[in-house]
């Protein structure tokens, strides 16, 4: 315990909190990041995902995509991404994003194809173009789902995004790291405190947010409890 | 393939590390989430604890626990039990879940019928409530021996040995064979423990393939 008292020692000090090695930068750098990765991740997951559960086409490469991807080691593509377009963001933005992908496509693609069909139909037979049923019956009822992989890719970015230091020194890894290389640890059990704090609030907020979609999709129901997200984990 | 020839032994010994570094922690979340499980399953207040504690202890990332647990444990920083118990602990935050869902899928009558047939509560859990489960609790078991197994690689950022540090290594020296042997070889090892759970499971249910066929 004496250990983590050091370890909040450091991180109540305000000398760490100031200039180039800030870690208020280190928290900026890691949320900005995290956001990038999670954006593109969405610009293509969900489209992709969407136009599965629509047309109900490729259902097998969405299955074999997230079962397969958990199985591939992040740092091994962190690493060898990072042998090939050196030190820089380019590598772990891409690492992560095949690390993120799956959950997305996964999550709409399951709230599309989870829409009653009926429903479907009824959109249909009233006359609604395959545009509009998309827009406006499957995308509202999937939201919750959809949200779910959306949260599920962000955990797992957000912790992932620590590795990202070890070939970019960028974001929370790099306290962690700098420690490691030090071996100072009460600087990497700083570091890595305010990775798992920062993890935890992004969960809760996106908790948050996929419970008002459940309430939305369907306000007369109990709301169901926020476990709609793929249970896999492939992070750091 | 000529540094892979080179370096056999290392990449061997690393393999073995990386081997029980995943089947420890695999067996012990198994043992762990069971019981875990079946309280949540049939005690809602239970449910409610579990669920949320392990949804929390999911949200940590594995290299800031791997960091923290030495400083609860009073352990080296490089132990390779670091690594154990922080597996361990994920893979019961996977596990609990499917655990609860597998216990909470036997209908309420069938355990009437096992308890009205005479068995006592700790024997309708092995003849009944386990059995019936099992077909839910093998396919969660596969989704947490899988990420188990690439979960192990993060350990050699901070020193822990596995086939992870044929990442750290070929990334500091350059060397791309060295990573892809160890991404490689990851995936061969993530799939063969799941296959070995898939049959393990038709084993012990060999009444599953009957119910398929």
């Amino acid at each position: 315990m004496n250990l983590f008292a050091e370890a909040l020692a450091h991180l109540f000090d305000p000398a760490s909190w100031q200039g180039t090695n800030s870690l208020g930068l280190r928290i900026l750098e890691h949320l900005g990041f995290s956001r990038a990765v999670l954006l593109a991740a969405a610009a293509i997951g969900i489209p992709a995902g969407v136009l599965i559960g629509h047309t109900g086409r490729g259902r097998g490469l969405v299955v074999a995509l997230t079962s397969g991807a958990r199985a591939i080691p992040t740092l091994g593509l962190l690493t060898i991404f990072g042998l090939a377009l050196g030190i820089g963001l380019e590598a772990p933005f891409l690492a992560l994003l095949v690390l993120a992908l799956p959950p997305v496509l996964a999550g709409a693609y399951a709230g599309v194809e989870a829409v009653d069909r009926q429903v479907v139909g009824a959109a249909r037979a009233i006359g609604m173009t395959e545009r509009e049923i998309v827009q406006r019956v499957e995308l509202p009822l999937a939201a919750p789902v959809l949200i779910g992989g959306v949260r599920s890719a962000a955990l797992q970015v957000i912790s992932t995004a620590t590795l990202a230091a070890y070939v970019s020194n960028t974001g929370l890894g790099r306290p962690i790291f700098q420690g490691v290389k030090a071996g100072d640890y009460e600087v990497m059990l700083a570091g890595a405190l305010l990775v798992a704090l920062l993890s935890l609030v992004v969960e809760l907020v996106f908790q948050a947010i996929q419970s008002a979609a459940g309430r939305r999709a369907e306000p007369h129901t109990v709301p169901a409890r926020a476990s709609a997200r793929a249970p896999e984990r492939n992070t750091a | 393939m000529n540094w892979l020839s080179q370096n056999l032994h290392i990449v061997w010994s690393l393999l073995l590390d990386h081997l029980w570094l995943s089947i420890v922690p695999i067996v012990l979340a198994l043992v762990i989430s069971i019981p875990l499980g079946w309280l949540a399953a049939r005690y809602p207040r239970a449910r409610t604890a579990l669920l949320t504690g392990t949804g929390l202890l999911y949200a940590i990332p594995s290299l800031a626990l791997f960091i923290m647990i030495p400083a609860i444990v009073g352990l080296s920083a490089r132990s390779p039990w670091v690594a154990i118990i922080g597996l361990t602990l994920y893979g019961c935050a996977l596990m609990v879940r499917g655990a609860a869902d597998a216990f909470g899928s036997v209908s309420r009558e069938t355990m009437l019928a096992a308890d009205a047939l005479g068995h006592s509560p700790w024997a309708r859990f092995w003849a009944v409530e386990l059995p019936l489960s099992g077909p839910v609790l093998v396919s969660s078991l596969r989704v947490m021996a899988v990420s188990t197994v690439s979960l192990v690689t993060i350990g050699a950022v901070i020193g822990i040995s596995s086939l992870g540090t044929l990442f750290t290594d070929g990334f500091q020296r350059g060397i791309d064979a060295s990573i892809i042997t160890g991404i490689v070889l990851t995936v061969v090892v993530a799939f063969a423990i799941d296959a070995v759970v898939l049959l393990l499971g038709r084993l012990a249910m060999p009444w599953q393939a009957a119910v398929r066929a």
